[in-house]
C-alpha cells in the first residue's frame, strides 16, 4: 500500500490544455474521488497515474518513487476500466490471472489468488465462463477481481459503475466501499456521478477545466462549496442560484433578489459588508426551502419568499416543486404529503443558516 | 371510422371492389401488386435471380450432365456413364502383373498404375502451390500492422501496397518474367551480388512452382487480405492493449495474447477463402509464365480443366474434373468449419 503525490502535474495535447498545474495528495488507505462534468480532465489525470498517458509537466510519485518514466506494468498500480476491457477470448480464471502469469508467479500461487479473490467478489462459481456469457456487474466484478489478484499499491477505477444499471450501480457502490474496508488499499476513483462521489470518497477532489476546484471530506464539500460551480455540481437537484444585491437597512444588512428579501445573519455580516450595494450570487440547496405550512421553526422578517408552482415532482419519499419566484426559477424540497398543484401560490421559508454566498464575477465562496 | 390495416401484407389489402363482388379496374390491380409486399421483395431480387439462374445454376447442373457424357462440341454429346471418372480416378494392373498367389492380390497396388497420372500430378502442383497461403496470410498481417501506424501519407503506403493487386495480371506477369530470366533477371543479377548463382526460375520443375508462389504473393500481400486485417485490426478495442499494458503485457505478449486471438475471425475467413481459391485458381499465372511447364510442373487442376475443355475438347472430362474439385472445396471447407471454426473468437464484447 502506498500513497500517491501529484505535484504540479500538467497535460496538454498540442495547445488544449487537458490537466492545468494539479496537485494532489492522496494518503495510504485513502478513498479519493476525483469528479468532474466529462471533459474535465479527471480520467486524463487517472491515466497518467496508471501510466497510460505520457505526463507533460510535474511528479507523480507512488509510495516513494517518482513514476513518471515508468511503464504502467513497473508502478504497482491496478486499474479498472469503464467498459471492463476483459479479454474476450480468455475465460474468468485466465482473465485474472493473466497478470499474474505474466509475472511469472507459480500456478499454485495464481490459483490460490484468483479463487481467494473470486470467493470475495462471489464469483467463484463464474470461472470457467467467457466474459460474453456473463451479465454487466458480473463482467464488472471480474474486471475488480482482476485488479485485486495482483495486490498493487494502488487501486485506478475509471468510472466503473458507468455502464451498469441503476439498481446494481447502488449495490456495487456498497461492495466496491466493502472491498476497499477490507483490503485497506489506497483508490483513486474516477466519476461524473456526484452520488458515486459522495457515497465513496473519504475525499473527493472536485475538477473543472483541468484544475481542481476543492479537495475536501463529502461532507465539507457539500456543506461549505468554494465556489459556485461546486456548490451547483454537488448535491441533487442542484443547488438553486440567484443574484442578489446587498443592502444595508439600520443595523441589518439583507439580500435583495428583487421580489424577495434575505436578512443575512450576523456571522456573516463581516464577509458581507465590503460587497454593500453590489451583485452576489445567492446560493440556496432545495432542501433548505421550506414549506411555509410546515416550517416550525420561528419566521423572522427576512427570509420569506412566495412564487408560482410550475412543476411537481414527487418522489414518494419527498416532492420537488419548481417554483418560480417572479425573476428566478427554484427548486425546493417539501413534504411528500404537500397537497399543492402546479400554478398554486407558495409561501417558502429559507433557513437563513445555510445559504452560500459566491462573488458574482469570480464565483469564489465569501462565507469562508 | 374505417378499420385501415397498419401493414400490407399478402392479404391485407382490403379493396372495396372485392368485397362488394364487382369487377376491379386494371389500377386497382396494379395497385393491390404494389401494395403486396412479397410481389415488391421479388420485384427487388428478380434482376440477381434470374442472372444467376440462367448464367450460373442452369449451367452448374449442365455440367453435372456433361460429366456423363463425351462431347466435343462439334458432335452431340454421347452418355458414357461414370467412364470420365474412372479415366480419372482409375487405375489399371500393369501388364507385368503376374496375380498368382493371394499375396499378390493383397499388395494389388504394387502392380496398379494410374490411368492418368498427369491428374495426380496436378492435384499434388495444386496443393504445393497452397503452400503460400500461410506466407501470404503472414505478410498480408505484418504489412496491416505496418500500415495501421498513424503516419505522415500512411493513405499513400496504402496504396502504393495495393496497387499490384489491381494491376493486370498480364502485365504482372510480363514483369516478373523478366525478373525471374536466368541470365538477365533482376533476381539473380541480386542473388549474384551475394556470391549465389539463382536458379533458373522458370524451367526448373521445384523452383517455377516457388516462383509462381512468390509472384503471388507480391500481387497479393497488400491486397484484399490486407484490407481485411487493416480493418480487424482497427477493430480491436484500445482499452485491451491498456488493461494488457497494466497486467505487464510486453509487445510481443500483446500480440500473441490480443492481436491475435482478436483477429481469429479474419484470419479464419482468409483462410477458408484462400483455400477455396487455392483450389480454383493457378491457371492465370501458370498460362502466363510457364504455360503449365515445365513437364506440367506448374499445371493444376483449374489449367487440367481448362486444357481439357478447350484444348482438347473433352468437355465431359472436363465437367467432371470440375465437379470433383466441387466435391473437395466443399469437404475442405466443412473440415475447416468443423475444426478451425473452434479456435475463432467472434466476440467482442
Amino acid at each position: 500500500m502506498a500513497r500517491v503525490i501529484l505535484q504540479n502535474v500538467w497535460k496538454r495535447f498540442g495547445d488544449a490544455e487537458i490537466v492545468k498545474d494539479f496537485s494532489l495528495e492522496v494518503p495510504d488507505k485513502e478513498f479519493c474521488v476525483l469528479v468532474g462534468p466529462s471533459g474535465c480532465g479527471k480520467s486524463t489525470t487517472l491515466r497518467m497515474v496508471a501510466g497510460l498517458e505520457e505526463v507533460t509537466a510535474g511528479d507523480i510519485i507512488i509510495g516513494d518513487r517518482r513514476v513518471n518514466d515508468l511503464p504502467p506494468k513497473d508502478r504497482d498500480i491496478a486499474m479498472v476500466f469503464q467498459n471492463y476491457a476483459l479479454y474476450p477470448h480468455m475465460t474468468v480464471y485466465e482473465n485474472m490471472a493473466f497478470g499474474l502469469k505474466l509475472k511469472k508467479f507459480s500456478d499454485p500461487e495464481i490459483s490460490m489468488r484468483v479463487k481467494e479473490a473470486a470467493e470475495i467478489l462471489g464469483i467463484a462459481h463464474l470461472l470457467d465462463r467467457k466474459p460474453k456469457q456473463l451479465s454487466g456487474g458480473q463482467r464488472q466484478r471480474v474486471a475488480v477481481g482482476r485488479a485485486i489478484v495482483r495486490k498493487p499499491k494502488v487501486f485506478l477505477f475509471d468510472e466503473p459503475l458507468s455502464n451498469l444499471d441503476a439498481k446494481l450501480r447502488v449495490q456495487m457502490r456498497a461492495e466496491l466501499k466493502k472491498m476497499h474496508e477490507r483490503l485497506q488499499s489506497t483508490i483513486i476513483y474516477v466519476t461524473h456521478d456526484q452520488t458515486e462521489a459522495m457515497t465513496m470518497g473519504d475525499r473527493i477532489c472536485i475538477m473543472k477545466d483541468g484544475s481542481i476546484q476543492q479537495v475536501d471530506n463529502p461532507l465539507s464539500v457539500y456543506e461549505k462549496p468554494d465556489n459556485r460551480f461546486v456548490g451547483g455540481f454537488i448535491g441533487s437537484p442542484p443547488m438553486n442560484f440567484m443574484e442578489a444585491e446587498v443592502i444595508v437597512r439600520g443595523e441589518e444588512c439583507f439580500l435583495n433578489e428583487g421580489m424577495f428579501e434575505i436578512a443575512v445573519r450576523r456571522r456573516y455580516k463581516d464577509n458581507v459588508m465590503p460587497y454593500v450595494n453590489k451583485k452576489l450570487i445567492l446560493g440556496i440547496r432545495p432542501e433548505d426551502i421550506h414549506d411555509k405550512l410546515s416550517f416550525t421553526l420561528n419566521l423572522k422578517e427576512g427570509n420569506v419568499m412566495s412564487g408560482m408552482v410550475d412543476v411537481v415532482e414527487p418522489l414518494g419519499s419527498e416532492i420537488f416543486l419548481h417554483v418560480n419566484t417572479g425573476k428566478n426559477e427554484i427548486i425546493c424540497r417539501v413534504d411528500a404529503h404537500s397537497k399543492v398543484q402546479p400554478n398554486n401560490i407558495i409561501e417558502l421559508v429559507v433557513d437563513t443558516r445555510k445559504i452560500h454566498l459566491f462573488e458574482a464575477e469570480t464565483g469564489c465562496s465569501i462565507l469562508q | 371510422m374505417e378499420e385501415q390495416p397498419l401493414t400490407t401484407g399478402r392479404t391485407s389489402v382490403q379493396n372495396p371492389a372485392i368485397t362488394t363482388g364487382k369487377s376491379r379496374s386494371i389500377r386497382e390491380i396494379v395497385m393491390s401488386w404494389v401494395h403486396n409486399e412479397a410481389f415488391v421483395g421479388y420485384c427487388f431480387i428478380m434482376p440477381n435471380l434470374v442472372g444467376f439462374l440462367a448464367f450460373t445454376l442452369l449451367p452448374v447442373l449442365a455440367s453435372l450432365i456433361v460429366s456423363f457424357t463425351s462431347w466435343d462440341l462439334l458432335s452431340p454429346p454421347r452418355f458414357v456413364g461414370f467412364k470420365n471418372f474412372i479415366d480419372i480416378f482409375g487405375f489399371s494392373l500393369i501388364p507385368e502383373a503376374a496375380l498368382a498367389s493371394w499375396t499378390d492380390y493383397l499388395f494389388v497396388w504394387q502392380y496398379l498404375t494410374p490411368k492418368d497420372p498427369g491428374f495426380w500430378q496436378y492435384l499434388y502442383n495444386t496443393a504445393f502451390l497452397m503452400l503460400g497461403i500461410p506466407f501470404g496470410m503472414i505478410c498480408s498481417l505484418f504489412i496491416a500492422i505496418v500500415m495501421n501506424r498513424k503516419l505522415r501519407g500512411i493513405m499513400f503506403f496504402r496504396t502504393i501496397y495495393f496497387l499490384p493487386s489491381i494491376s493486370s495480371l498480364v502485365a504482372v506477369a510480363l514483369l516478373w518474367r523478366w525478373i525471374y530470366n536466368p541470365d538477365y533477371g533482376l533476381l539473380n543479377a541480386l542473388l549474384g551480388f551475394i556470391g549465389i548463382q539463382g536458379p533458373s526460375w522458370l524451367t526448373h520443375p521445384l523452383w517455377a512452382k516457388i516462383s509462381l508462389i512468390l509472384m503471388g504473393l507480391w500481387s497479393g500481400v497488400g491486397g484484399t487480405n490486407m484490407l481485411l486485417y487493416l480493418a480487424a485490426l482497427q477493430g480491436i478495442p484500445q482499452h485491451l492493449y491498456e488493461a494488457a499494458d497494466i497486467d505487464g503485457a510486453n509487445a510481443l505478449h500483446k500480440f500473441m495474447h490480443i492481436t491475435i486471438p482478436m483477429l481469429s475471425p479474419t484470419s479464419f475467413f482468409i483462410f477458408i477463402m484462400s483455400v477455396i481459391g487455392g483450389f480454383q485458381g493457378g491457371f492465370q499465372s501458370a498460362y502466363l509464365m510457364t504455360r503449365g511447364g515445365p513437364g506440367g510442373a506448374t499445371t493444376t487442376l483449374e489449367y487440367y480443366i481448362y486444357n481439357n475443355a478447350f484444348k482438347w475438347f473433352s468437355m465431359g472430362k472436363a465437367s467432371a474434373l470440375a465437379w470433383f474439385l466441387f466435391l473437395v472445396i466443399l469437404l475442405v471447407t466443412m473440415v475447416n468449419w468443423k475444426y478451425g471454426g473452434k479456435k475463432v473468437h467472434y466476440q467482442y464484447i
